[in-house]
């Protein structure tokens, strides 16, 4: 049986709908992504799969345990790193640890093994209170926490917001090593960069899943030609481009603009020389255009469709 | 071009720690200048200072004009400010965190009724700016939060990692909002952990240590450190030492 089976769960608090009709699963010793922006309902399955929430509809399996009714079981043996900083700022790296591991019923010395690459990067720290750590400091800690009971599988609810680019990588190198040793890990993200990271991901976008795939795979699901196109006045080309009759979106893109065409029976290679032609004639002299593979972010806004309305 | 914000040897240490260390930039009226860095860095004690709530050890400081050490009121009249954290008041509607704003900032009540129904059309919120804030999705809320920045007509804004956690199409148009206001003449001072939304800046900064590493537009800092991406010049800056854990 997979690790984490999840069957048409929905959730809802009042009015909002917090999750729609979710389904997946993630396979053992995989690296699985949510991916999406805050209001996407990652949060709320990691809560229902961590028994801490009851889903208004549809069901879930942790390790083969009801997230319902074996709450207890679930409890003893997952992993959970909250999204917001959950430890205690008053104790030390080296106390919160030792808690952590006594709740459940172990101790430090048992868990070591597992926690010692990630715990190596802290121990010089040991001493200090959790609540002076920098960020990226911080979520290392964390994720010793989380895995000192020596979990069978590991929920970490966005671990890498608010943390610098460089602390961001090195997280997800600990988290690949992890995955390694066969732990299955599902990590909530809203950059899109990360999601490459992972084995599988989920995109997520108000409560509904959008779509699930290999991050190669889910560029493929671009349903039009893209195209890169690069110039000095950016936010000018980006209102020409738009002005295209064949347009169906334009959006910054790094040091880009990435401008996807309705024309998908046409070559790409000779819609870039048409566009790039009519660029130049509008006055961008520097304007180039060259086709381009999209990525999970394209894709993503593709599906996304409209940006969400102001409370519906 | 004027200058907008004059940052001359500016310095802050706490006891023994220099937090920022004698660092020196210009930023020009109307120019989205990109400050980036590692956390821990010294980006937050730099904005501080910049918007008067932290007085520099050694150095100088002037935002449009004014000396932030000595005219920190007059700085803050000619400011915006809109962070991540905090940006709007929760329990209020947008139209009362408009009043509320523009109360505090001193426009009249005919300046803050006008410019507040131009804003809520522009935002296309409707009957939307009377809900709580609260109950508007972050997207919505962030780029509220910054119209509501903007509403005294700053000469320069402050924005602190404003677009965290924001779904990728409003991100994008959010970064058009930031393009139209520095169109309009406005100074935009920003920080972003998002290293593609640094492509969209005219200049960026990256401090490392208290210091600024490099500074230039992204295409000549790429060039100069002969990386593709500004993701890659952060990543060779930033690595923290791991006796700093900053």
């Amino acid at each position: 049986m997979p690790p984490l089976v999840v069957e048409r769960l929905s959730k809802r608090f009042d009015e909002k709908v917090a999750l729609d009709d979710v389904s997946l699963e993630v396979h053992p010793a995989e690296l699985f992504g949510l991916v999406g922006p805050d209001g996407g309902g990652k949060t709320t399955l990691f809560r229902i799969l961590t028994t801490l929430l009851i889903p208004d509809a549809g069901s879930g399996t942790v390790l083969g345990l009801d997230v319902v009714r074996d709450l207890w079981a679930i409890r003893a043996r997952v992993g959970y790193m909250p999204g917001r900083f959950s430890l205690y700022p008053d104790l030390s790296v080296e106390e919160n640890l030792t808690f952590f591991a006594s709740v459940f019923g172990t101790s430090l010395a048992e868990g070591y093994a597992i926690i010692e690459p990630i715990y190596k990067q802290i121990e010089p720290f040991r001493a200090r209170r959790a609540g002076a750590l920098s960020g990226g400091m911080k979520q290392k800690l964390a994720l010793c926490c989380a895995l000192v009971h020596r979990p069978e599988i590991l929920f970490l609810d966005e671990p890498t917001t608010g943390v610098d680019a460089v602390s961001r990588r090195e997280f997800w190198d600990l988290l690949h090593d992890l995955k390694l040793s066969g732990l299955p890990i599902v990590v909530a993200t809203p950059y899109m960069d990360e999601a490459n990271r992972c084995d599988r991901v989920a995109l997520m976008q108000q409560g509904r899943v959008l779509a699930i795939d290999a991050p190669a795979a889910i560029g493929k699901r671009f349903p039009n030609p893209l195209f890169a196109v690069r110039g000095r006045d950016r936010f000018a080309l980006l209102q020409a481009l738009r002005a295209f009759p064949s347009a169906v979106s334009t959006f910054l893109f790094g040091a880009e603009l990435h401008y996807a065409d309705a024309r998908t029976d046409m070559a790409p290679a000779a819609i870039a020389d048409e566009l790039r032609s009519q660029l130049r004639a509008k006055g961008f002299a520097d304007a180039e255009v060259a086709p381009i593979s999209p990525g999970i972010e394209d894709t993503f806004m593709a599906l996304m469709g409209e940006p969400p309305a102001v409370a519906a | 071009m004027s200058v907008a914000i004059d940052v001359r040897d500016l310095t802050r240490r706490f006891g023994t720690f220099t937090a920022v260390d004698s660092i020196t930039f210009q930023v020009k009226k109307g120019e989205v200048f990109g400050f980036l860095g590692a956390n821990g860095a010294g980006k937050t004690t730099a904005i501080k200072m910049l918007i008067g709530l932290l007085a520099p050890t050694s150095g100088q400081a002037s935002v449009a004009g004014f000396d932030v050490r000595r005219q920190t009121e007059q700085v803050r009249r000619v400011i915006g400010y809109m962070s991540q954290r905090f940006s709007l008041y929760e329990d209020l509607t947008g139209r009362e965190n408009i009043t509320l704003y523009g109360g505090i900032y001193g426009l009249t009540d005919a300046e803050i009724a006008s410019r507040g129904d131009a804003l809520i059309d522009a935002l296309h919120l409707g009957k939307s700016a009377d809900d709580r804030v609260a109950s508007l999705p972050l997207g919505w809320k962030q780029k509220l939060a910054f119209s509501v920045a903007l509403l005294h007509q700053p000469a320069v804004v402050f924005l602190d990692e404003p677009t965290g956690g924001v779904d990728p199409i409003t991100r994008r148009q959010f970064w058009e909002m930031i393009y139209a206001a520095a169109a309009r003449g406005t100074t935009v001072f920003v920080t972003t952990h998002y290293l593609d939304e640094a492509e969209y800046c005219d200049r960026v900064s990256i401090m490392v240590d208290g210091r600024i590493g490099a500074m230039g537009t992204p295409a000549d800092l790429k060039d100069e450190f002969g990386v593709a991406t500004l993701d890659e010049l952060f990543v060779q800056l930033a690595r923290p030492t791991a006796a700093a854990p900053g």
